[in-house]
């Protein structure tokens, strides 16, 4: 269901799960928009030689990520504030969901909060977030 | 100052002095190419047609400043990371209009935890139109972690 004013929104609701497009195709027309290209980023090899993991999802591009969920549950969403934690790396080529839930509603400021996690397919924590917004009376 | 100085020390020195200034300018193909590759399906991130056409409310996080300190900050000798940012859209942003990004350090604060000290400093980007109006902050928060034998 699409979130379209205030009144329609529930405390404790969920917003549905949202699978980000964190392949390396997708990160690296995300890189070249945002001017944020290099190796870290687009290559898994010269990712590992700097001692990472694997070429890692840009922190913008989970942000990113966070707000397209939020719109796409509720597409008139003025987005007030995008908070986020960096638990641990997200990995290019690597699957990921996104969960969301209300976990406040100010129905005189026309305003929701929203806890926000993405996590990998171990159910482990990379990225903790947390958003305001304000919706159509 | 010490080699691993006190908040208040480096607050009182460096807070809130602007040490990076930058203009920035996007396109409409980058708007929809950043939107796009975030998931976005809203068409007024997506078609540059849209009579309320804009950029994605998180796209002033990637502004880069040119330094992420002030030149004179002191080097904490401990294991520096990302820890995190937020973005405070105020109003929307267009392609074509020319952007003053101006940094500076908006806190600084410690903590203490099992793993020793740590310094964390908040760097705040405001975005301004040419007008002076403020569009967007953008915080990032970095993190400076006592070494285990310190």
């Amino acid at each position: 269901m699409k979130i379209e004013k205030i009144a329609d929104v529930e405390f404790g609701a969920e917003l549905p799960v949202f699978n980000p497009d964190t392949n390396m195709q997708n990160v690296k027309r995300f890189t070249e928009a945002a001017g944020w290209n290099g190796p870290r980023f687009n290559d898994h090899d010269k990712a590992r030689e700097e001692g990472l993991p694997g070429a890692l999802v840009p922190g913008i591009m989970s942000q990113g990520f966070l707000a397209a969920m939020i719109h796409r549950w509720a597409p008139q969403a003025m987005i007030l504030t995008v908070d986020t934690i960096f638990r641990a790396p997200v990995i290019v080529d690597e699957s990921y969901s996104i969960s969301g839930v209300v976990t406040d509603i100010d129905e005189d400021r026309k305003s929701i909060e929203i806890d926000l996690l993405v996590t990998n397919d171990l159910n482990e924590t990379r990225v903790f977030g947390t958003a305001s917004l304000q919706l159509p009376a | 100052m010490s080699e691993w100085p006190s908040a208040k020390e480096l607050k009182e020195r460096f807070l809130n002095d602007i040490f990076d200034q930058q203009v920035f300018n996007l396109t409409s193909e980058q708007c929809v190419e950043y939107a796009l590759a975030c998931g976005e399906l809203e068409p007024r991130y997506t078609d540059e047609t849209h009579p309320d056409f804009q950029a994605p409310p998180t796209f002033p996080s990637s502004f880069r400043t040119s330094q992420h300190l002030p030149s004179e900050f002191p080097k904490l000798p401990g294991l520096g990371m990302h820890a995190g940012m937020a973005i405070h859209p105020r109003k929307p942003i267009r392609p074509g209009v020319d952007l003053t990004a101006k940094t500076y350090l908006y806190d600084i604060y410690e903590k203490t935890g099992r793993s020793g000290r740590m310094t964390f400093m908040v760097s705040r980007t405001e975005i301004f139109d040419p007008d002076g109006e403020l569009l967007a902050t953008a915080d990032s928060r970095s993190v400076v972690r006592e070494r285990p034998n310190q």
